[in-house]
């Protein structure tokens, strides 16, 4: 790029006129991924995508702030405790859950990408489960909003399949010793809802009140609901 | 375990951090961007979400490693965008190339205006295709080693933790597009998929507490009678 000419906002910033750059110099990765010839500060990178895919009419810079808006504020686990919520106040609905998700959330009006086929599990007495994705870290983003970092993390992927009780504890949860554990790795398109047991003491709630007590790591299973009357 | 992104099982990656309750935090400023820019390009169709997934487990394992979520996503989207011959090598390098007039949007470019819909579609993974061999309750045993049966060094979905298993049956989904050749251009090729479960004592030697168990949703192609 000559100096003088118009620069789109962003791209190639991190190197000075006449210096390679540093992608082209001896690095430790594989020259064969053209993702290192991008800026090597991530905010950078992103910039300079997003100036080259707008510059060539691929993306447009209004949809991405709609697509954030969506994830920062509209779409979160404020969803799926809805559903949990009706699941403990309508038997009937509990049942229709729990046999045919998809036509029970696609009633309620709740679809989207990341949640073509949904599973509902319920936890009892007896099991209590647990949900991760080992392979990369699939989630159900239209109940559940965009995943948490530890979701995400190496640890949890690693562990959760291993050594679930462990993992509960980082959570400070534990478990009954008479309850199993059925943890649900999610390979396929298929993303997991765990229904948590209804918390003793919310007998006469309503649905509203009912999905204030369902928080995002009760339905991923890495977490109990609130018991009324706790801080929410 | 053949790949990086494999790592269900592994010993040694410390305690998992929880976070506040609610709506996740991006916890960079520019992740939220970095999520918005691959939807928005995964939007023009030009790559399957399963490519996708084999492009970031595809990342040199000290890259994937060192790299966060969001910078595995990115990476992945440039060498798709080049490997797809929608942005040269030269443009990740030095930026837009510079052109007298902007090019006119590609046909299925996401506009705001479109957003809200395209991400509450339920597109399914479901497709017609063979009847199911194995039923809920049936035995199953898991292909010894965990590969692609068409690339070598491909993309598949069973965990190595869980490859020369015997495992049950639990639910019987149908045919799904099958990821190891989609993954490829390989076809949608759709196969019965299950979710199977494993003892956990099956899988480890020995189990946190008897009779625990973890399931993998698996394809028909990745499964034998046991």
């Amino acid at each position: 790029m000559a100096p003088g000419k118009v620069v789109t906002p962003g791209a190639g910033l991190d190197k000075a006129p006449g210096a390679p750059h540093p992608a082209l110099m001896p690095h430790d990765h594989s020259h064969d991924h053209p993702h290192s010839l991008l800026p090597s500060d991530p905010a950078l990178r992103v910039k300079a995508l997003e100036s080259i895919l707008t510059a060539k009419g691929l993306v447009d810079p209004a949809a991405l702030g709609a697509i954030i808006e969506t994830y920062q504020h509209k779409v979160g686990p404020q969803v799926g405790a809805r559903v949990v919520a009706r699941a403990w106040a309508d038997a009937g609905f509990a049942a229709a859950l729990l046999a045919d998700a998809d036509a029970a959330l696609a009633a309620m009006g709740v679809s989207g990408r990341q949640g073509e086929h949904v599973v509902a599990v319920a936890n009892t007495p007896q099991v209590h489960n647990m949900v991760v994705c080992t392979l990369c870290s699939c989630y159900p983003w239209p109940l559940l909003g965009i995943p948490p970092g530890w979701y995400k993390s190496d640890a949890y992927r690693a562990r959760a399949v291993r050594e679930p009780r462990a993992v509960l504890a980082d959570f400070g949860v534990t478990l009954p010793e008479d309850q199993t554990v059925r943890v649900w790795d999610s390979t396929a398109e298929v993303r997991y809802l765990v229904v948590p047991m209804r918390p003793e003491g919310s007998a006469g709630l309503d649905e509203a009140a009912l999905a204030a007590l369902v928080t995002r790591d009760s339905m991923i299973g890495t977490g109990l609901p609130r018991r009324p009357g706790s801080a929410p | 375990m053949s790949r990086v992104h494999d790592m269900g099982g592994r010993w040694g990656d410390g305690a998992v951090r929880p976070e506040p309750d609610g709506i996740a935090r991006f916890a960079e400023d520019w992740h939220p961007r970095a999520l918005a820019l691959t939807l928005a390009a995964g939007a023009l169709g030009a790559w399957s979400i399963d490519a996708a997934r084999h492009a970031r487990e595809s990342l040199a394992p000290a890259d994937y490693a060192r790299f966060s979520y969001y910078e595995k996503w990115l990476a992945a989207l440039a060498d798709l965008l080049v490997a797809r011959g929608m942005v040269s090598a030269a443009e990740l390098r030095d930026g837009p190339a510079e052109t007298e007039t902007a090019p006119a949007p590609h046909p299925r470019r996401l506009a705001a205006a479109d957003v809200d819909r395209t991400l509450a579609r339920r597109a399914p993974y479901s497709r017609p295709g063979p009847a199911p061999a194995f039923a809920p309750g049936d035995r199953v045993r898991t292909r010894l080693p965990a590969r692609n049966a068409f690339i070598p060094g491909g993309h598949t979905r069973l965990p190595g933790y869980a490859a020369g298993q015997v495992g049950r049956v639990v639910i019987s989904h149908g045919p799904h597009i099958l990821p190891d050749a989609n993954a490829h251009g390989l076809g949608e090729a759709a196969e019965p998929l299950y979710t199977v479960a494993f003892d956990a004592a099956d899988l480890w030697g020995v189990a946190e507490r008897a009779g625990d168990e973890v399931t993998a949703d698996l394809w028909q192609s990745y499964l034998a009678p046991a």
